[in-house]
């Protein structure tokens, strides 16, 4: 029997329409990235990579990316558990809150960070005269970093979280293990690979933050200026090379946050089947 | 336990990672002193050609190191910066409103324009046209430009400074040609206006416009603007005009005076900005086809600059303030113009 549109020549025209998508709108400006990075040969694009501001840009970037994590990790964890394991007034309401930095455009949020910690907002005002800088430094850049990136860990953990029920951790309890225990033996193998998967998003939207950061940084070369600025201040420069150069770069980390979550997805895959 | 194993190397790679991320992102060696200069985006090779000069210079005369730091983005979004805290020394901008803007929160001296010689503005410019290989449509002058069949490109005066001054430069040549007779002003303006192919919100997107899409007969931007694109592009494929009348576009700075201070570096803020007027720094800037004052580096570059009489917006327009009030604010002279 055939489903309406089911036959060979529709099949073979929608997934030959799909790659031919696929290659123009996705493989086509990777290529493009790198053609261009390359454009003048390897000798311009080592000098473009190894010039002292791209270099700062890079650590910049890979610090942010690693103080947002962590911090993440264990937020995104702590919110997934109330939110799955706890019946409480306002439940939907955090659930729902959750959501924000993915609903607010990311420069509206650099703007409320920065009218409230710049030096003419709430908590700048007493800041300012504390002489502690965080808009314009790097702490200004990890907080709407954190903002932007917060529900990611949380998304990933709460349908799986929910799927799975609370029975063996009961269980657990029911055995004597105590909080902790419970958590480390019974609640974090089950949802590892959703956790990981979490960081991962978590980083890939870190390094690849503009935005948010663009409003808040300052773009002070060498201190503030994270790669996304840098791709865009060589490019206003008219170093296209150089633009492309630190592009290629951000399209290396991306490409390889994709890889360790094809890893990961495979991995997961190949426990399923031998469990 | 494997998935433990795994994560706890994750960990261990992380930190090392992030030792070394710290040790990049910190600079290698800490100079004595710091000066943070705020600018505007396409400034950034031009600073670091002076910057390596004066920390020499200072090193000489102070004997002491010096790191001057950039900050580059759109001169408004800049100055909205330094009000919300950036501890910048001083401001290197490409629009006089934006200094006033600093100068009106008290952050900047009132009398900012007087601190340093030609009101404050060590390189200055003007707007030019950059037309495509022989000049194919002959185009000379602002009238040129209000022909029925003319393409022009140049960035949206609502949001670009350097649109800004190309409105302004064709309503001053305009108010002499017509000798201030306003019916016939807006009526020129009118039809340059309609001439306008794309309206691009800065400058970089209206080179590409006119550059990269290939669209337009003349693309109108700072002459030094100008002159950068063509040789960037290849001399050979355009041509630079610049037209006998036109606007002065100043380039102004100033210490912020707070943070200087704050910063404790009152004086080599100062300094700094001094070293911009030296005939050295001056010849850096004549090298990025800036105007400057210095004799000397006037007569070597005397080639590179034609003689263009220079009107000033002060003169033409008033104040500043008047400017943006009357023509730029919301409701006004260019939103009638616009309006068919």
């Amino acid at each position: 029997m055939h489903r309406i549109g089911d036959t060979p020549g529709t099949r073979r025209l929608l997934i030959g329409l799909a790659v031919l998508l696929a290659a123009l709108f996705l493989l086509l400006p990777l290529v493009a990235i790198f053609a261009q990075a390359f454009a003048e040969g390897v000798t311009t694009f080592w000098a473009n990579l190894s010039d002292e501001y791209t270099l700062a840009a890079i650590g910049l970037t890979l610090f942010v990316a690693l103080l947002t994590i962590p911090v993440n990790l264990v937020f995104g964890v702590f919110l997934a558990w109330l939110v799955t394991r706890f019946a409480f007034p306002g439940r939907r309401l955090l659930q729902t809150l959750i959501d924000i930095p993915f609903a607010v455009s990311p420069v509206v949020a650099g703007l409320v960070y920065l009218l409230l910690y710049g030096r003419n907002g709430w908590i700048g005002g007493w800041l300012d005269s504390h002489d502690i800088q965080l808009m314009f430094a790097w702490p200004g850049i990890v907080m709407v970093t954190l903002f932007v990136t917060c529900p990611f860990v949380a998304r990933e953990l709460i349908p799986l979280m929910q799927a799975q029920g609370a029975r063996e951790e009961e269980a657990a309890v029911t055995l004597g293990a105590s909080g902790w225990t419970v958590f480390r033996r019974v609640t974090l193998p089950n949802i590892r690979w959703a956790l990981l998967y979490g960081v991962i998003l978590t980083n890939a939207r870190a390094v690849g933050e503009f935005g948010a950061v663009s409003v808040v940084s300052g773009s002070i070369r060498g201190e503030t200026n994270t790669l996304p600025l840098h791709v865009e201040l060589l490019y206003q420069d008219y170093n296209t090379v150089g633009a492309f150069t630190a592009a290629s770069l951000l399209a290396l980390i991306a490409l390889l946050t994709l890889a360790a979550k094809a890893g990961l997805e495979w991995r997961a895959a190949r426990r399923e089947t031998a469990a | 336990m494997p998935f433990f194993t795994f994560l706890r190397r994750s960990v261990v790679a992380t930190a090392t990672a992030a030792t070394l991320a710290g040790g990049i992102a910190s600079p290698a060696m800490a100079a004595d002193r710091e000066l943070l200069n705020s600018s505007y985006d396409i400034a950034r090779e031009l600073f670091a050609t002076i910057n390596p000069k004066f920390v020499d210079w200072w090193q000489a005369s102070h004997d002491q190191s010096v790191e001057v730091k950039q900050s580059h983005g759109g001169s408004s979004k800049q100055a909205r910066a330094i009000l919300q805290g950036l501890k910048a020394d001083v401001v290197t901008y490409n629009q006089v409103t934006d200094v006033n803007v600093l100068a009106d929160a008290g952050l900047v001296a009132e009398d900012w324009q007087q601190q340093f010689p030609n009101n404050a503005s060590p390189y200055f410019s003007t707007t030019a046209f950059l037309v495509r290989e022989g000049n194919p449509r002959h185009i000379e002058s602002w009238d040129d430009l209000v022909a029925d069949d003319v393409d022009i490109v140049f960035p949206n005066p609502k949001t670009s400074g350097n649109g800004r001054y190309t409105y302004l430069a064709a309503w001053a040549y305009a108010d002499q040609k017509f000798d201030g007779d306003e019916a016939k002003i807006r009526d020129f303006m009118k039809r340059f206006l309609g001439n306008v192919k794309v309206f691009d919100t800065g400058g970089r997107g209206a080179t590409t416009t006119f550059v990269e899409r290939n669209i337009g007969d003349v693309l109108i931007s700072f002459e030094s603007e100008v002159n950068n694109i063509s040789q960037e592009y290849g001399s050979d494929e355009y041509d630079v005009v610049v037209p006998p009348v036109s606007i002065l576009a100043e380039f102004p700075v100033a210490v912020v005076e707070e943070y200087a201070e704050r910063n404790g570096n009152r004086e080599l803020a100062h300094d700094y900005l001094d070293y911009l007027y030296t005939e050295e720094a001056q010849r850096l800037l004549a090298g990025f086809n800036y105007r400057v004052n210095d004799e000397t580096v006037k007569a070597e570059f005397a080639d590179r600059f034609p003689d263009t009489q220079l009107l000033r917006v002060e003169d033409v327009f008033g104040s500043w303030e008047q400017v943006m009030d009357t023509h730029f604010a919301s409701g006004g002279v260019l939103d009638q113009l616009q309006r068919r």
